[in-house]
């Protein structure tokens, strides 16, 4: 078991490589800092001094790869390519381009986005599930038909739609809950449940329809057949057999995008203020603040691959025939 | 001909290539018996037809939006006698709606109103100033008295579209139940009454039925559109029903551009990595886990970011506004390929495996035939409705992420019409008193209906083409 994970983890070494070539090369290949600088002091009216402080003060001064100006070990040392992009295989971000530390920035907005990220993953697994239960229950029936008919409908509405509208609705016209905010602590929860519930709403239809043909590929299998011919009841077929069952493709699915709660949703922390890592993100993105930009490509990718890895684990968890092969 | 000299924007050539590709297909299909029996399952489920039909007025819309040209002049320069083209860049469906697209108004204003949404103090013949809605220029301004008036004008405009309607709907049901009756030699009453059963192979009735529903909202739209603004005014006073619909060459360039361009590069990534195996297939394989390890949205704002610093140092390099958004319009395409391309190339590999160890390909190896003929011969035309699924699969998911995109200023040019944008200008709106709804109402009720229908007639292109569901 340990050395199967070992080499599971030994194969993500090379992509965290990739991924580091594939942010450097977008980032300072595709265009220098010095487009960087003049972008970010505007276009017209810039002096070459003006340029190079920009990029002194946050560190792009530096050739890319090779400073044949410095000694021995430091002319690689003192690149772009070293103090930028290797030093983030240690999670050292370094500063934003507006001087702030991102690493800290980063393990103070993480909570927030938790906070919003990880109920909404519950309560939409727990709605999606027993929904897509019933409809299975209901199967080939107009109860079936039209219950995905309205799974594709739902699926069709524009997640910005469902935040608007349930901003309107909620905030606005009933006024039960505050529009946006955020407030750490046990009085954070009224701002917590819009966002939670528009998440959950916002997501039923899709995982809904996949949960039903998860449930309905299961019962179609020979041991459902054969607890049915011994006489058990249909209830106790869905509920301890097929549901069971079921559970495990369910589960490993989700598996994967346990580690990506942390980076939080940019559209929902943005519409509700809430000062997580999703609207950190989009902040930077509106700013052009390169730097956080780029840290955030990196760490998504590290914990994408840290779900795959959860996600090869879970299996041979759950089914230790995968290990041997 | 184009009324004035026309342009040919790159996404207009790819979406007519598209266009050329898709028409030579089916022309290619309806001769295979093979081929043309799945799309018959399609022609024969009732969500299909009707979804078929939805989709073909938008995309009439689309490539209608997609060709362009420089108007001529009204009032050319008195001193030279040729023909000279103005420098903006039009669309013949601008031509066809010009009468929308010129009817601007001061601010915002309710659908169907005869008024401006805000006050404005206005001089009176006898010198007092009075604080009033003033009238609107273009909406409504056929009546005297409003108030009074509108209402029976709104419904009068409604029945002559509905006559039209069905004036158009019962020519164009004559003249099918006559191309029916011609060829499958029936009588013209038997074969008009076909088109009302509601149980033929083909569900003709609701063909014509929902041609009709069609038809209706058409023909009344149109009349009401040419004497007031139907979905009101923006805050620059442009009609909202004309960015609503020039928006719909955006979405549908969005959703077929990008699957277009990304999926060369699947099929033969995808196609080498199961075929050859080894080391080709351990490269490939690394490159698209790689590329999918970046969350999607990071790797569109990092790349949108870049590109924006791009276009600000090349900033000479575009002639125009139109081309400038249009470069952008087609590199967004581009790069959600490249964050879309992985999975089609994933599915294509496993495919090709599949098909490595199957009998034919075996016998056609055993016989010495090479490698690319047997990709060619044997391989790609099996793997064919995996692309076809994933074309039709990824359109109403790029649509919905056009809007997404666009509402955190990494989509389309913000010049560019898009529901995105709509969306993302109108939603400031909403703490208004009284609230400015319409704009994005109309955005979203528009983006819904097309996705609505796309994701309908995908399941049913799905269950028709892929084997694994049994028929």
């Amino acid at each position: 078991m340990i050395a199967y994970i070992v080499r599971r983890a030994l194969y993500a070494i090379p992509i965290l490589i990739g991924v580091n070539i594939i942010t450097f090369l977008l980032f300072f290949v595709v265009n220098t800092p010095d487009d960087m600088a003049r972008m970010f002091l505007g276009q017209k009216h810039v002096t070459e001094v003006q340029i190079e402080d920009w990029k002194t003060e946050r560190g792009y001064h530096n050739p890319l790869f090779y400073n044949a100006g410095a000694e021995g070990l430091d002319s690689f040392k003192e690149t772009i390519f070293y103090t930028k992009s290797l030093r983030l295989f240690v999670f050292d971000f370094g500063r934003s381009d507006s001087g702030r530390d991102i690493s800290f920035d980063i393990s103070q907005r993480m909570w927030p986005s938790l906070a919003i990220a990880v109920p909404q993953l519950l309560i939409g697994l727990l709605v999606a599930i027993t929904f897509a239960l019933l409809i299975a229950f209901f199967r080939a029936t107009y109860i079936d038909y039209w219950a995905v008919v309205i799974c594709v409908a739902l699926m069709s509405i524009s997640s910005l739609f469902y935040i608007i509208g349930g901003q309107f609705v909620m905030g606005k016209l009933l006024r039960v809950v505050p529009i946006s905010g955020f407030e750490s602590g046990i009085f954070g929860i009224k701002f917590l449940i819009l966002p939670v519930l528009i998440g959950v709403v916002g997501g039923i239809g899709s995982s809904t329809r996949w949960y039903r043909t998860i449930f309905l590929e299961e019962m179609n299998k020979d041991y459902v057949r054969t607890v049915r011919a011994k006489g058990i009841a249909e209830q106790t077929v869905l509920f301890r057999h097929v549901l069971r069952n079921a559970l495990i493709p369910i589960l490993t699915g989700v598996v994967v995008i346990l580690p990506l709660l942390f980076m939080g949703s940019l559209i929902t922390e943005s519409f509700f203020g809430i000062p997580g890592l999703g609207s950190y993100t989009i902040d930077a993105i509106n700013r052009q603040d390169f730097a956080i930009v780029r840290s955030m490509v990196f760490l998504g990718a590290v914990l994408y691959i840290i779900g795959l890895l959860l996600t090869d684990i879970s299996y041979t968890v759950v089914d230790p025939r995968v290990r041997l092969s | 001909m184009l009324p004035g000299k026309p342009v040919f924007l790159l996404t207009d050539i790819l979406i007519f290539v598209l266009v050329l590709g898709i028409v030579s297909f089916f022309a290619y299909a309806m001769r295979k018996p093979h081929l043309r029996q799945p799309w018959g399952q399609v022609v024969r489920s009732r969500a299909g037809v009707i979804s078929m039909i939805v989709l073909a007025v938008y995309v009439a819309i689309a490539l209608l939006d997609s060709l362009h040209f420089h108007p001529v002049l009204e009032n050319p320069a008195a001193d030279s006698t040729e023909v000279q083209y103005s420098g903006e860049v039009i669309s013949v469906f601008d031509q066809l709606v010009s009468g929308l697209r010129a009817s601007t108004e001061k601010t915002y204003s309710a659908p169907f109103s005869a008024h401006l949404y805000a006050k404005e103090t206005v001089q009176q013949a006898d010198g007092t100033r009075v604080r009033v809605y003033p009238r609107l220029a273009w909406g409504a301004a056929h009546l005297e008295e409003p108030h009074t008036q509108k209402t029976a004008d709104i419904l009068g405009l409604a029945l002559t579209g509905a006559l039209k309607a069905i004036l158009v709907w019962a020519v164009l049901l004559v003249l099918w139940a006559l191309y029916l009756s011609a060829r499958t030699a029936r009588a013209f009453p038997v074969a008009f009454r076909t088109l009302f059963d509601g149980h033929s192979e083909v569900p003709w009735r609701t063909v014509s039925m929902t041609l009709g529903v069609v038809l209706l909202v058409l023909m009344v739209g149109a009349e009401w559109a040419s004497k007031y603004h139907v979905l009101g005014t923006d805050k620059v006073g442009e009609d909202v029903l004309y960015q609503a619909l020039k928006s719909i060459r955006t979405g549908v360039v969005i959703g077929t551009l990008t699957t277009l361009l990304m999926v060369p590069f699947a099929i033969v990534l995808g196609i080498m990595a199961g075929f050859f195996r080894g080391w080709i297939d351990d490269v490939i394989q690394y490159l698209y886990t790689t590329l999918n390890s970046v969350p999607g949205v990071l790797l569109i704002a990092a790349a949108v970011l870049m590109l924006n610093v791009y276009m600000s140092k090349h900033a000479e390099a575009f002639a125009s506004l139109t081309q400038r958004a249009d470069m952008r319009l087609l590199f967004l395409c581009l790069i959600l390929g490249l964050t879309s391309w992985t999975g089609l190339c994933r599915l294509l590999r496993a495919e090709t495996l599949k098909l490595r160890a199957v009998d034919f390909v075996q016998a056609a190896t055993a016989f010495g035939v090479g490698p690319m003929q047997t990709i060619f011969r044997h391989i790609l035309p099996n793997v064919m409705h995996i692309v076809l699924i994933t074309l039709v699969l990824d359109f109403s998911g790029l649509v919905l992420a056009e809007a997404v995109l666009s509402y955190i200023n990494i989509g389309v040019d913000p010049t560019m019409n898009s529901w995105g944008n709509m969306i993302n200008s109108a939603r400031l709106e909403m703490a208004r008193e009284p609230i400015v709804w319409w704009s994005l109402a109309a955005s979203l009720f528009f983006m819904f209906t097309l996705v609505l229908f796309a994701n309908l007639f995908a399941d049913v292109v799905r269950d028709a083409l892929d084997p694994r569901v049994s028929r």
